[in-house]
């Protein structure tokens, strides 16, 4: 069967509710905006996003709080949950305080480790980081070569929405420059992953050597041509 | 008392302890800008976390371009020799101690080294970003922030009431009036801005600072 879809609203019609979402990009850089768009129209409940940043206030104005907004997430998992300068109050902060969304904070490294070991068949890892913070709070704390650390669960998701620059229409993608971010690590940790793509090539297009993600990881391509 | 340091000021100092042949992450917001202040004939090589080892001056308007930014949303260029990564390879960098320093903005600093900067008291939430990894992570941390807040009150304090990013993390703290080193018996003032006297720069500071060498500041404010 073939990975390529015409639409994101195809690609994304079987994300029901109660999913565990993982998109991909870095403040607009890499975001999958046209899967994001669809999936709002789409609509499901109770969604639990995995996001680097889900505090809107960037330059990109479509991103994961356009489905925050919808009233469609129960759950986020990011490190930004507030924009940068800290007086001012995120939609995502305003949701948290009525009781509408949990938020869970990560670090951001440890954000991209545990989605690295979600995809690589990895159950858990110790890591110094939050070690003596919020961070590290109801988490077995062990000394390891010395100095302290703390166990972090890996983190998996049903479906990854994430950006590719170029596909070929197996699935095996090329991210371009600060774009790539979180996309290659999500793309290996979800049962579905959808990529929206700029270019989709044909088979034979992707020099081997430049493949970024593996075609084994995607399931389905949308080209969506360049788009912000 | 004398006027308190701009922020490129304060940039400028904070350059002059980047030594050449280093690997520096800058944080969000005010440390950004010590990129410009970096002398000619330094290799510093700049890392965003958002996954770019060699980060360039700001885009020129018109030359932007979209996949091309730094962890804080701004357009930028790259520098000769620069790589891109995902985001858990830029924090091996970070975690396994490959980079140099980092130069933080903070919201207080205690006489241990302990850093806050990313939650405001009160409020339900707050963003870690890449901080914490950073402060664990980079070989020496330096922090670049206004010595008091907007209300008077000192940032360097005896201990964080704030939220803490890292316990004992950091070494050097760049303010607006004052260059102070994390010791192991306490924060000793190295060097105090044009205009202020230790005396003055300890009346804004909770603890007591250790005084034995104090400079002027090195360099030439017009």
């Amino acid at each position: 069967m073939s990975k390529v879809f015409e639409s994101c609203a195809e690609a994304v019609a079987d994300i029901g509710d109660g999913a565990t979402v993982m998109v991909g990009g870095f403040t607009g850089r890499g975001t999958p905006s046209r899967l994001l768009l669809a999936l709002r129209e789409k609509g499901p409940k109770n969604l639990t996003i995995v996001r680097n940043d889900a505090s809107g206030g960037w330059k990109n104005p479509i991103d994961v709080d356009i489905l925050i907004e919808a009233g469609m997430v129960r759950k986020v998992v990011t490190c930004f949950a507030v924009f940068g300068s800290p007086k001012k109050v995120s939609l995502l902060e305003r949701a948290a305080m009525d009781g509408l969304v949990d938020v869970e904070l990560v670090p951001q490294g440890t954000l991209a480790e545990r989605i690295r070991a979600g995809g690589a068949g990895i159950g858990a890892f110790y890591t110094p980081v939050g070690v003596g913070t919020e961070a590290a709070a109801g988490k077995e704390v062990r000394v390891i070569g010395g100095r302290e650390m703390i166990l972090e669960h890996a983190l998996k998701a049903d479906f990854s929405l994430i950006k590719a620059h170029r596909a070929d229409t197996l699935g095996n993608l090329v991210y371009r420059m600060s774009a790539r971010n979180f996309n290659p690590i999500m793309a290996m940790a979800s049962r579905t992953t959808i990529a929206e793509v700029e270019n989709l090539v044909d088979v034979g297009g992707i020099d081997p050597d430049e493949v970024m993600t593996p075609c084994v990881f995607v399931r389905r391509i949308v080209p969506t041509g360049k788009v912000a | 008392m004398g006027e308190m340091m701009s922020d490129e000021i304060m940039a400028q100092r904070v350059a002059l302890e980047l030594s050449g042949d280093c690997f520096v992450n800058l944080g969000i917001g005010m440390p950004m800008l010590v990129s410009n202040h970096i002398g000619t004939g330094k290799q510093v090589m700049f890392q965003a976390e958002n996954g770019i080892l060699g980060v360039g001056p700001r885009a020129e308007p018109g030359m932007e371009d979209k996949d091309l930014g730094n962890a804080g949303d701004e357009h930028v260029t790259v520098s000769a020799g620069a790589s891109f990564m995902d985001s858990a390879t830029a924090f091996d960098m970070i975690r396994g101690g490959h980079l140099d320093a980092t130069v933080l903005g903070a919201f207080q600093v205690s006489q241990k080294g302990d850093l806050a900067n990313w939650k405001l008291p009160g409020r339900k939430l707050g963003s870690y970003g890449g901080a914490m990894d950073l402060a664990a992570g980079a070989r020496k941390v330096i922090v670049m922030m206004k010595h008091v807040t907007n209300d008077g009150l000192p940032r360097i304090v005896r201990e964080c009431s704030y939220p803490l990013t890292a316990k004992n993390c950091v070494s050097l703290i760049v303010t607006d009036i004052a260059v102070i080193k994390v010791v192991d018996d306490g924060l000793e003032l190295c060097e105090t801005a044009p205009g202020w006297t230790p005396a003055q720069v300890q009346q804004l500071t909770e603890p007591q600072l250790i005084v034995r060498n104090v400079s002027s500041w090195p360099l030439s404010v017009s």
